[in-house]
């Protein structure tokens, strides 16, 4: 689960890992009280940070929600300095409004909470994360001295800046790798000291809490040299989540497409995509080679379905709710590979689906495993525009014709 | 005839009382596997369906039962901790069905059997988020449909349940049996993976030829191309499902994501090929890519008259064993 830096960077708190201090608001009446906390804990400068769930933000560009031609501001993430009434008038300026970013896609994410933090200066910018390597299945920490930009492109063009330490899960971070790194960053003096503390309750933070990733980009030194995350990223695992129930209410479904939330609801893996056809499918393996496949046929995937193991009739009447919401969709190819399921029950889930819907685009039915013929004739005689095929390459080739 | 499981392996079901546990139990036994013990804590000295023992630890199942294979079933909160429990205990083939298991868990459980292996242990874990393992008309220890396998010459290793089936379909309609098919499961976290199980199938006399199903994300399947490409000169059929899959979202399983550039289907076809793996295009060319490959293995093993006579004998032998196995 993504969660924003607003909610990322209070976690960390908790774990005396030291972040740039800041208020979240959501509406603009919030932003003079805001301010003035902050002045109230001695901050003199400010910076208005969008949240999103996308990096690139500083760069990316806001556009007008009701006009999307119109550009209202370069960058998502601006430094005001002491000057609260510029800040003000950026905020109010972009609060609302769709954030496009490198990350985002040309559709952009609407910017629905602004996060108002203290300004900092700083002397140097670096890099680290936390995350696992699955090439050892060990977690890893990677640490850079060229913070503030790309990583990925740090990885690609200069890849010795990048130094990488295994965690050992049995024993935990040690203070001699924690030492390692704060060499290899250059680190000397106070920063020196406060990196190896900062990175120790990081990684306690990113262990406690689940988390599949903690990137701090840029982690800076600041002139008094302090080290400090100005930024913070934190992903948590969704296996684990049944652990930390505090965190369920960090989730953000205006980040979220509302059919993969409405899907999610029913216990469907749904991916929304451009094309036509729409597929619902038993397995994510399948309803990949599945959406390949219609692809190699000529048509377009419309989504990823995965209805899981038993495709029961209820499973397979939500699936076609889900995927007739999409108005793209023409035709739709269901491929089940039945197994210890009975391929005949699932026939009549879906004929008993198809009816009630009131269906009318053509669905392509392949039912493979236990009773598949029994199945076949159910579908063929239900008088429904049922199309039953044999083979994947069959059933590919139908759905297909059918939007032709 | 197999790798890791066979007709001698005695299969311990963790979580048996569970509605799962009972469900595939019913049907590994309906299969013909010899599942000897169960484990559900608390419910120690009981019988499940009046045959099979239940024990409160695997320590003790394995003590009075001499099981040496287990299948884990138990919810994905106390899954990681019963794959430690099964390998501190000393089973050998540990076989992780459940789904949804916490990463950091599984980096804890992988690790210490790796640590255990490192000392001269030879555990095998397969999964989790795994369909299971089964060796056709030997030994099921799985989900999987079993009347889809056909005995065989064939070894197949798959990160996915269900398009795991609809090769192993195709193979057994062309009368290609298989020799084990293995699902290695779809997790980020993994016990054994795509190379280590192409070792194993490459050291398997009765495995001819194998076929790998990757998907998108990680690099499991470039780290077995380039494994293959230097010590396997048994064919290899491929394929990578997920082409149409969009970078940065996850495609149900945890493993599935397309991160930074990285794990892309055209990515890992390419070093597949270079490799030299026959990459099937479409899904639904798994069986016919694997039946040709075959047939040319065929066409150039005919040339060496030895080999041929070798052949003939060992398929001799593999009929008189299906033949005892129907029997039983």
């Amino acid at each position: 689960m993504k969660i924003h830096e607003y909610q990322g960077k209070a976690i960390l708190k908790k774990y005396n890992v030291t972040v740039q201090d800041g208020i979240a608001i959501k509406s603009m009446d919030e932003f003079d009280s805001a301010v003035n906390s902050l002045r109230e804990r001695g901050i003199q400068q400010y910076v208005v940070k969008s949240q999103i769930h996308a990096g690139g933000r500083g760069k990316g560009k806001v556009y007008n929600k009701n006009n999307r031609d119109e550009l209202i501001a370069e960058g998502g993430v601006k430094f005001f300095g002491q000057d609260v009434e510029k800040a003000k008038e950026y905020a109010g300026k972009i609060l609302g409004n769709i954030l496009v970013t490198h990350q985002t896609g040309a559709e952009g994410k609407e910017v629905q909470t602004l996060f108002i933090t203290e300004g900092l200066d700083y002397k140097k910018e670096l890099y680290i994360s936390i995350l696992l390597d699955r090439s050892v299945s060990k977690n890893v920490i990677m640490a850079s001295t060229e913070g503030g930009v790309e990583i990925e492109k740090v990885a690609a063009e200069t890849p010795e800046k990048i130094v990488k330490c295994y965690v050992e899960p049995s024993i935990g971070l040690q203070s001699f790798q924690s030492r390692e790194i704060a060499f290899a960053l250059n680190l000397e003096g106070n920063a020196f000291k406060d990196f190896q503390k900062f990175l120790m309750n990081l990684y306690k933070a990113y262990e406690d809490t689940d988390a599949s990733l903690v990137e701090i980009n840029p982690l800076i030194i600041t002139n008094d040299d302090k080290i400090l995350a100005l930024d913070a990223k934190v992903n948590l695992d969704d296996n684990a989540l049944f652990k930390h129930k505090e965190f369920l209410e960090l989730r953000d479904l205006n980040e979220e497409d509302p059919l993969e939330i409405e899907a999610s609801k029913y216990d469907l893996n749904y991916i929304k995509l451009d094309g036509n056809v729409g597929c619902m499918v038993n397995g994510a393996g399948l309803a990949m080679a599945t959406m390949d496949i219609i692809k190699l046929a000529g048509g377009e995937p419309a989504n990823f379905l995965d209805v899981g193991g038993s495709a029961s009739a209820e499973t397979v009447e939500n699936g076609f709710k889900i995927i007739l919401s999409d108005k793209n969709v023409k035709a739709i190819l269901i491929n089940i590979f039945g197994g210890i399921v009975r391929c005949d029950r699932v026939a009549t889930g879906v004929v008993q689906a198809a009816s009630n819907l009131h269906i009318d685009l053509p669905v392509v039915v392949r039912l493979q495993g236990t009773n598949s013929e029994e199945a076949r004739k159910i579908l063929d005689d239900s008088g429904l525009n049922l199309i039953s095929a044999d083979t994947l390459a069959d059933a590919a080739e139908k759905v297909t014709k059918a939007i032709a | 005839m197999s790798i890791l499981v066979n007709k001698k392996s005695k299969v311990l079901i963790q979580g048996i009382t569970g509605t799962e546990g009972t469900f595939h139990t019913t049907q590994m036994l309906e299969y013909g596997t010899n599942v000897v013990a169960g484990v559900t804590p608390g419910k120690g000295e009981t019988m499940f369906q009046d045959k099979i023992p239940v024990f409160n630890t695997v320590k003790e199942a394995v003590e009075k039962s001499g099981a040496d294979v287990s299948a884990i079933f138990v919810p994905s909160g106390f899954a990681g901790d019963a794959v430690i429990e099964a390998a501190d205990a000393g089973i050998k083939v540990i076989v992780c069905i459940t789904e949804g298991i916490p990463t950091n868990e599984m980096i804890r459980a992988y690790n210490y059997i790796k640590l255990l292996n490192n000392r001269g242990e030879e555990i095998h874990l397969i999964g989790p988020n795994s369909p299971g393992i089964i060796s056709p008309e030997e030994c099921k220890v799985g989900i999987m449909p079993g009347f889809i396998h056909k005995k065989g010459n064939v070894g197949v290793i798959s990160r996915s349940g269900t398009l795991t089936y609809e090769a192993v379909d195709q193979l057994t309609k062309l009368g290609i049996g298989q020799s084990t098919c293995i699902g290695i499961g779809g997790d980020p976290v993994i016990g054994t993976r795509f190379i280590d199980a192409i070792k194993l199938f490459n050291e398997d006399k009765n495995t001819y030829a194998i076929l790998m199903i990757g998907e998108i994300g990680g690099n499991a399947e470039e780290e077995a191309a380039y494994y293959i490409k230097e010590n396997v000169k048994k064919p290899v059929v491929g394929f990578i499902a997920g082409k149409t899959a969009p970078p940065g979202r996850r495609m149900g399983h945890a493993g599935a994501i397309i991160s930074g550039g990285k794990g892309t289907a055209a990515e890992k076809v390419t070093v597949m090929k270079e490799c030299g793996i026959i990459v099937a295009d479409s899904p639904a060319d798994l069986g016919i890519t694997m039946k040709a490959a075959l047939e040319n293995m065929k066409l150039k093993t005919k040339s060496r008259k030895k080999n041929k006579k070798k052949d003939k004998k060992s398929k001799k032998k593999d009929k008189k064993k299906d033949k005892k196995f129907r029997k039983k």
